[in-house]
């Protein structure tokens, strides 16, 4: 038998270490790990490293304060194109940014993967994300060619979280949605990886549910599994769940307005993981009623 | 007949893809999205569209509404290999944009603390290297159309140039659409001319609109408008609800 690597969320978070280089999966406002975020938020964690393909994540770090320096290519709520809290954050010089292509990080994460030093791409050349980050420098191709890339740089994380549909509490991982983004990277890519799930299932259930493609993240790479209904709330987790359009909007607005997001703050962010989906119901609730009357 | 500048361009954006023959057609905002869908419904049938997420869709459905007919899957990580590739050409916004083609989706002001932080850069390096660019201006305004961006996402003639050979070999820049006229790239330096002028707007408007000097020969043509079943199309087919109202002034 392999080891059973179940544990909370609190208790995977607790592995961390202020100053780590932390890789989030999902994809803007889609299938972030949230749940295991909420955690990073209350353990105090700071002064991070975070490579994202950047939503609500980053938001919420960089609004507590907790992200020192980001690698990403956007960050964005997709239904809200703008993230407000990274924003507030660019704006007031609050965090050091290392803007990369979307295909950049992907090769970056796939590099680390492969524990090689960088892989050479087109894309860079002649933009401004030569300069953006410290020292991103060119490679010649030894060949007839001789054409001169650009070296991306491994981003060898220290930690990756993602959250997935299922999970086996042996470290396997199942998406069931229309896209993997980017989390079997990350995991490869991380020197400990924490995947938390929609629903913690036994190996024989996969099959079940999708073909063995969906199998997307393997146990050798990953430490800790967590179970979290609702864990990627207020993102999307398609099959299980879509975005919720309306809890994201409040969380944008009151982005807007200190007092505003102290109250958000204070409602959801206060608690442990049961209280949030306590007070997201309430909330939910008390929208229904408004609606009713 | 009675033809909304926002009909004016769609049929503008449609146009980009005329001759691309077999190639993913990728647009962003409202009116480029019609125009890309009201492209594959005319004159360039071969183009693929996605569903804007994951899928590559065999039907043409109105805005908003969902395909029924799913003919690949083309999640983020197979994208990124199609735009290497090269079979692709996208329709981008921009933030800023410059006469030599640079544009800017990032942040206005500078790095370390902008005044106005926007997307970030996202795949506008890894588009403008690798396949055609077109973009999509839906307020044609000299703080978009300026002279130089604040940073430098998708790559320009002259930047491509001075970057070398691997940036220049698949790079291209086909239209600037926006909401006063049609512009491209083919002049002997690669500087910025207005193609066509939409119906009803002068070539001042134009140049008073634009944060750079910008020549507009006496002898210019107009913008055409839609055919008939073109406007059928896009009123009835594509674009029920009138969304492109919205995104373009009448």
């Amino acid at each position: 038998m392999t080891a059973d690597k179940r544990m909370t969320a609190d208790e995977a978070v607790a592995r961390l270490a202020d100053g780590m280089t932390i890789g989030i999966g999902g994809w803007g406002s889609r299938r972030k790990p949230m749940a295991l975020v909420r955690a990073v938020l209350r353990a105090g964690l700071t002064d991070l490293t975070v490579v994202s393909y950047g939503g609500p994540d980053v938001g919420l770090l960089a609004a507590a304060g907790r992200i020192r320096k980001l690698v990403t290519a956007f960050v964005s709520l997709d239904s809200i194109p703008l993230e407000p809290h990274f924003r507030a954050a660019r704006q007031r010089g609050g965090l050091e940014l290392v803007e990369l292509d979307e295909s950049m990080v992907m090769w970056g994460l796939t590099a680390a993967a492969h524990r090689l030093p960088f892989l050479p791409v087109r894309a860079g050349l002649g933009s401004d994300v030569m300069t953006a980050g410290p020292g991103l420098r060119t490679v010649v191709s030894p060949y007839e060619d001789g054409e001169e890339l650009v070296a991306v740089p491994a981003l060898t994380l220290d930690a990756a979280l993602v959250h997935l549909n299922r999970a086996d509490a042996r470290g396997n991982a199942q998406y069931l949605g229309p896209d993997p983004y980017f989390d079997d990277l990350f995991c490869e890519a991380a020197k400990e990886a924490y995947v938390s799930c929609e629903r913690l299932v036994t190996t024989e259930e996969f099959t079940d549910e999708g073909g063995p493609q969906t199998l997307l993240v393997q146990r050798h790479c990953v430490t800790g599994v967590v179970e979290a209904p609702g864990g990627a709330h207020f993102t999307s987790c398609a099959p299980d769940y879509d975005r919720d359009e309306a809890f994201q909007a409040a969380y944008a607005r009151a982005a807007a307005d200190p007092a505003a997001w102290r109250e958000f703050v204070a409602r959801f962010l206060s608690g442990d993981e049961d209280e949030y989906r306590a007070a997201v119901a309430a909330t939910r609730r008390a929208t229904r009623r408004r609606e009713a009357s | 007949m009675n033809v909304s500048r926002a009909e004016i361009c769609v049929v503008a954006c449609a146009e980009a893809w005329r001759g691309d023959g077999e190639i993913l057609a990728s647009p962003m905002g409202t009116v480029p999205t019609i125009g890309a869908r009201l492209a594959r419904l005319t004159f360039a049938p071969e183009l693929l569209l996605t569903d804007g997420e994951a899928m590559l869709i065999a039907d043409v459905p109105a805005l908003g509404r969902p395909a029924r007919v799913v003919e690949g899957w083309l999640p983020f990580r197979r994208h990124l290999a199609l735009v290497t590739k090269g079979r692709r050409h996208v329709m981008m916004g921009a933030s800023q944009l410059d006469r030599y083609g640079n544009q800017n989706i990032s942040r206005i002001g500078d790095a370390r603390r902008p005044d106005r932080q926007l997307l970030g850069v996202r795949g506008a390096p890894v588009n403008s290297l690798n396949h055609p660019v077109s973009y999509w201006i839906p307020r044609h305004s000299p703080r978009v159309l300026v002279e130089r961006v604040d940073m430098v996402c998708g790559v320009g003639y002259d930047r491509a140039a001075a970057a070398g050979p691997a940036a220049t070999r698949f790079h291209g820049l086909r239209r600037v659409v926006t909401d006063l006229a049609v512009l491209d790239f083919e002049t002997p330096d690669r500087t910025l001319r207005v193609r066509s002028l939409h119906p009803g707007v002068t070539a001042e408007e134009v140049r008073a609109a634009t944060g750079f000097p910008l020549d507009v020969p006496s002898d210019v043509p107009r913008t055409r408008p839609p055919t008939a079943a073109e406007l059928r199309l896009i009123r009835e087919v594509v674009d029920p609800d009138g969304l492109r109202d919205r995104e373009v002034r009448t």
